[in-house]
């Protein structure tokens, strides 16, 4: 058996497509999910994928963030439901209340895209199990928004707790405090992050590299073996 | 119709690198004694009927739910009484 | 408020004496005269206001138009194209299938009065065009000039239209994957700003923009209707209304990428439903433009219904509104059975879309305002007939003076110390330096199709992912050499963008441009503009890649003083599969880096010239371009038959420059040695065409030196992929990181 991932695609989401393809290369079986509809059409995962859904117009995610399929993925998010919230889907993530903190403006100012390195911070969530906690990889990063923030109560609890997934290595490229680059709610189930693991999954595409393929098997794995 | 006013800024303790890039730019343009510059959001929303303070209540949740993120960015609301005067 | 009489088609027909404002709106006398004599009576506001718009230089091409023809006339015999020059963008078949097309535009003069917002609606439009072939937008590229890279305003305005092109075109989701980004202080004042777009199809999706079949809808689609670069227009509205309103009427056009988006994918599913006889976007001259084009291209008339046009501004006259330049607008013409169909998908995109008229079997376009006919014209008239000039042209007296001042007689560097300074002051010039700080602001990962993006030669995208079937672009000017000599100067133009594709492994198939000359009533610059054109057609001819449509932007100058002529070529190429693809950066020390093509003492318009001796003189390097042909077949064989890991064009800056950048991008170093029969100097620096460095496998160095034998290429091996520095073996050695540092970090200081 395999898996049946869904990829929402929200007006103005730009890599619906890709991260479909992703899925499809590690194994599983992506499922399209519109913004309009409740209905998550039995899924087992559900992925918000980047873009600039709406324009990016009030705050990034601010408005996907109403939309109804997020109703339903909120409502089973906290049930267990695994999510994967990349770029723009980090923000919607943020905007829903599902992770905690905000994202802001680069502090440079300037859209951002490039080959960035990243340590794997933790890899017991239902989205990096397979890396390995301390693993240095790189995925591409592309944001305008990418600044993440939060009360210095909330980042004491998030490395507390081993929540902080993700941080960038080298080089802090939007200005995000502590280089956090992706956390993880309490359960594990939702993950998001600013780069974009979808971009890394073909040798000959992008960066060349594919160390954002185990995203997509790690999910894959979960489900089947659950 | 009355115009009410919902302001956004970022939280005092939250970086404005926007605000920051106005504010480097005033001595070059020969603006002195000014220490700290924060850009914020500015909604006019044109409502129908009264502003009451039930009319207000509603707005306020708007406000708090939607035009800000509370994590951070805090808001205020009010009356725009020029807009009002000028009726 | 008081308002004088509709001027309605009958209204004009009855007052024959009324002075409208033709010349305010451009209009020369005669050319009044000549809408005068079509109409047979005085035309009304709103038709002068189409004919003005369309008949300007920007809609009508009518200096250029005379010279434009050879791209047609000596258009090379090419299967490959599906669709030629005339239509919103050329069509080329890459195989398989599927049918790719591709444009480059200029909005050169809006991004100098609001550089982000003239950035992005240029993108904006040079997209829209690509949707209305059928196509789905695949990938950007920007080639872009500016002023002196020290002057202030050039840190105004590429800040700007950096930010403007990247802010929509990654909203967008397409991958910016190359262009240009030039300095010189002729663009002072005069930036250009040129877009290009490529999109992919298959043959049966080709849509072209025509309105035919009487009863069939035209339903425009988009954005609202605003007062967005209406110009001239106000002025017909001010006759109209007492109270003028200029204040109004905003100059800059405003993009909102998100409506975009929203238009690519409703169109795209129209399109999948095959809901669309024929399409337009609305660009330069709105509706006027969509309207008349539609209509003179399909076999019937129009008629148009102004007032269902969804306003953003209720105060806007009829003239206006034909005017307006709002962007993120489309018109289709849908069978009536489908029409309900098309506006169901509209309405899932949240598109407004209204039906604004309907095909008729007459030959005529009517447009009708509170139920009165303001516009009853012969669509070919305004969309084809306009004015065509034989404007007057002359070699200007300074040219001779130009190439007698010989750059080959420039001081030259009389120790290898001073040769390695001069290198490192050329690799760190604004012109030579890493643009990053550009290319990182825009998103190259988008789609996940990417192969190769800039700094690479080419850019190229995987078209189909079972066969890895791709695409390749390059787009390259150089308006120095131009300036030399504009018929060679557009030749190299080609020559480079065709080398850059062939060094990837693609094989060049067609050719758009985009050319950017000063005023056309200057004798001088009309003569650059036509030898370069002439020079263009005539290699387009000999490579056997025909232009299949392009662009023509005049008047960038600023009193007498003309840009240099700037003829930027873009030539697409496609490859079998991707994963034969060539990249620039070296891979793997001990390969054996090769020479081709042959190297002469050639520095006129070379950026040592500039570096060095900020000097423009002399003659540009000489073109052979059945010699760019047989190097681009060894490139691409080379490629394919495994034979080379990384290929790199030569061009401005020399093979320093190309070695430096192989070498930087990949991480390790090169050791050179100096060929018999060249200097130093000349090896490092010329900038002689139809030249390429290769590095080649050891185990495929036979293969290789055979084949390009065989071929009569010279191929000269000249070092090896070595360790952590730039060597230059008995002259002087650099490393990578004091290249690094120097390449890196000139534009994040001058723009910081």
């Amino acid at each position: 058996m395999t898996a049946r991932i869904g990829v929402v695609t929200f007006p103005g989401s730009l890599d619906d497509r890709d991260t479909q393809r992703a899925i499809r290369l590690a194994g599983a079986e992506p499922v399209a999910l519109w913004h309009k509809d409740k209905d998550l059409k039995q899924v087992d995962a559900v992925v918000l994928p980047g873009g600039f859904s709406y324009g990016d117009y009030l705050r990034a995610g601010a408005i996907s963030r109403f939309s109804p399929v997020m109703d339903t993925v909120i409502e089973q998010a906290k049930a267990g439901l695994p999510v994967l919230g990349i770029c723009n889907g980090f923000q919607i993530l943020t905007e829903a209340h599902l992770l905690p903190g905000g994202m802001l403006g680069n502090d440079h100012l300037h859209f951002i895209c490039r080959d960035q390195k990243l340590r794997v911070e933790n890899a017991e969530t239902a989205w990096t199990g397979d890396y390995r906690a301390g693993q240095e990889i790189h995925i591409p990063l592309k944001n305008m928004d990418g600044r993440y923030v939060a009360d210095a109560y909330t980042l004491d609890k998030l490395e507390a707790e081993g929540r902080v997934v993700f941080r960038y290595l080298d080089f802090n490229p939007n200005g995000s405090l502590r280089d956090i680059a992706g956390i993880t709610n309490e359960a594990g189930n939702v993950v998001g992050l600013m780069p974009h693991p979808e971009h890394a999954v073909e040798p000959l595409i992008g960066t060349g590299r594919t160390d954002g393929l185990p995203f997509f098997t790690s999910i894959l794995k979960k489900l089947v073996n659950a | 119709m009355a115009r009410v006013v919902v302001d956004v800024m970022l939280k005092p303790e939250i970086l404005d690198p926007q605000g920051q890039a106005v504010q480097r730019a005033l001595p070059r343009l020969g603006f002195e004694g000014i220490s700290d510059v924060r850009q914020g959001k500015r909604f006019e929303l044109e409502v129908d009927g009264p502003v009451d303070e039930a009319a207000l209540a509603r707005i306020r949740d708007l406000a708090e739910s939607f035009l800000a993120n509370t994590v951070i960015e805090d808001f205020t609301v009010r009356v725009d009484e020029v807009a009002e005067a000028a009726k | 408020m008081s308002r004088t009489p509709l001027d309605t088609v009958e209204h004009a027909a009855a007052t024959p004496d009324v002075e409208l404002p033709w010349a305010e709106l451009g209009l020369k006398k005669d050319e009044y005269e000549r809408v005068v004599e079509i109409l047979g009576r005085r035309p009304t506001g709103a038709e002068l206001a189409m004919y003005s718009v369309m008949w300007s230089e920007h809609c009508s091409y009518k200096s250029s138009k005379v010279h434009l023809r050879q791209f047609g006339e000596k258009a090379p015999q090419s299967d490959a194209l599906l669709v030629g020059i005339g239509e919103n963008a050329g069509v080329v078949d890459v195989g398989q299938g599927y049918a790719v097309t591709f444009k480059v535009e200029s909005h050169n003069h809006p991004s100098y009065v609001e550089p982000y917002q003239g950035a992005a609606t240029g993108v904006g439009g040079i997209v829209r065009d690509i949707i209305a072939m059928g196509a789905r937008p695949v990938a950007v590229v920007d080639p872009l000039r500016f002023g002196a890279a020290d002057h202030p305003d050039t840190k105004r305005v590429l800040p700007g239209v950096v930010a403007g092109i990247g802010g929509y075109g990654n909203c967008l989701g397409l991958p910016n994957i190359g262009g240009e980004v030039v300095f010189d202080a002729c663009y002072q004042g005069n930036p250009l700003v040129n877009a290009g777009a490529i999109g992919v199809m298959r043959h049966e999706d080709i849509h072209l923009a025509k309105a035919s079949g009487a009863g069939n809808k035209v339903i425009l689609y988009g954005a609202r209707t605003g007062g967005d670069g209406i110009g001239g227009a106000s002025i017909l509205a001010s006759e109209t209304f007492d109270d003028a309103k200029p204040s109004k009427r905003p100059a800059v056009q405003v993009g909102d990428p998100f409506q975009e988006k929203l238009l690519i994918e409703c169109t795209l599913e129209a399109f999948k439903e095959k809901l669309v006889v024929g399409i337009q976007d609305l660009g330069a001259a709105g509706l006027s433009c969509a309207t008349s084009e539609l209509a003179s291209n399909g076999s019937g008339g129009m008629r148009v219904t102004l007032d269902d046009v969804p306003l953003r501004d209720s105060t806007l006259s009829p003239e206006e509104i034909l005017m307006s330049e709002s962007q993120e607008r489309m018109c289709a013409v849908v069978e009536p059975e489908k029409v309900d169909r098309f506006l169901e998908i509209c309405e899932k995109w949240d598109v407004i879309a209204t039906v604004i008229g309907e095909v008729t079997d007459g030959d005529r376009l009517e447009i009708f305002w509170h139920g009165e006919k303001i516009v009853d014209v012969d669509p070919r008239t305004v969309a084809h007939d306009g004015p065509v000039y034989e404007r007057p042209y002359a070699r200007p007296d300074w040219q001779d003076a130009l190439q007698a001042d010989d750059a080959n007689k420039l001081p030259r560097p009389e120790t290898s110390e001073e040769l390695k300074d001069q290198v490192l002051k050329l690799v760190a010039s604004p012109n030579q330096a890493s643009k990053k700080w550009v290319t990182q602001q825009y998103d190259h990962f988008v789609q996940g199709n990417t192969v190769l993006a800039q700094p690479e030669d080419s850019g190229m995208i995987r078209i189909d992912e079972a066969t890895g079937l791709g695409v390749a672009i390059a787009t390259d000017g150089n308006g120095r050499y131009a300036k030399l000599d504009p018929y060679t100067g557009a030749q190299l133009a080609l020559a480079e963008a065709y080398r850059n594709v062939a060094t990837t492994g693609a094989k060049p198939l067609a050719v758009s441009d985009c050319l950017n000359f000063g005023s056309p009533e200057d004798p001088a610059v009309m003569w650059q503009f036509a030898e370069a054109v002439r020079g263009l057609a005539d290699g387009c001819r000999e490579l056997g890649t025909p232009v299949t449509g392009g662009n023509v932007s005049l008047y960038n100058q600023t009193g007498e003083a003309a840009i240099h002529p700037t003829p930027v070529v873009a030539v697409l190429g496609v490859i079998d599969d991707v994963a034969r693809r060539t990249p620039v950066a070296f891979q793997e020390e001990g390969q054996l880096i090769y020479l081709l093509g042959d190297t002469r003492e050639e520095f006129g318009g070379s950026a040592w010239s500039q570096v060095v001796h900020d000097h423009l003189g002399g003659l540009p390097p000489a073109v052979d371009l059945e010699r760019e042909r047989l190097l681009a077949e060894i490139l691409i064989s080379a490629s394919r038959d495994g034979m080379i890991d990384s290929a790199h064009d030569l061009s401005d800056g020399g093979l320093v420059q190309a070695v430096v950048e192989s070498a930087l991008l990949g991480g390790i170093g090169a050791r050179l040695v100096v060929p018999d029969g060249l200097d130093a100097f000349t090896f490092l620096l010329s900038e002689s065409a139809g030249r390429a460095i290769v590095a080649v496998p050891r185990s495929e160095e036979i293969r290789f030196t055979d084949m390009c034998g065989a071929r009569g290429l010279p191929a000269t091996r000249i070092g090896v992929v070595d360790g952590d520095t730039v060597e230059i073996q008995g002259e002087f050695s650099l490393t990578l990181e004091e290249l690094r540092k120097a390449h890196e970090e000139t534009i994040p200081a001058l723009l910081a």
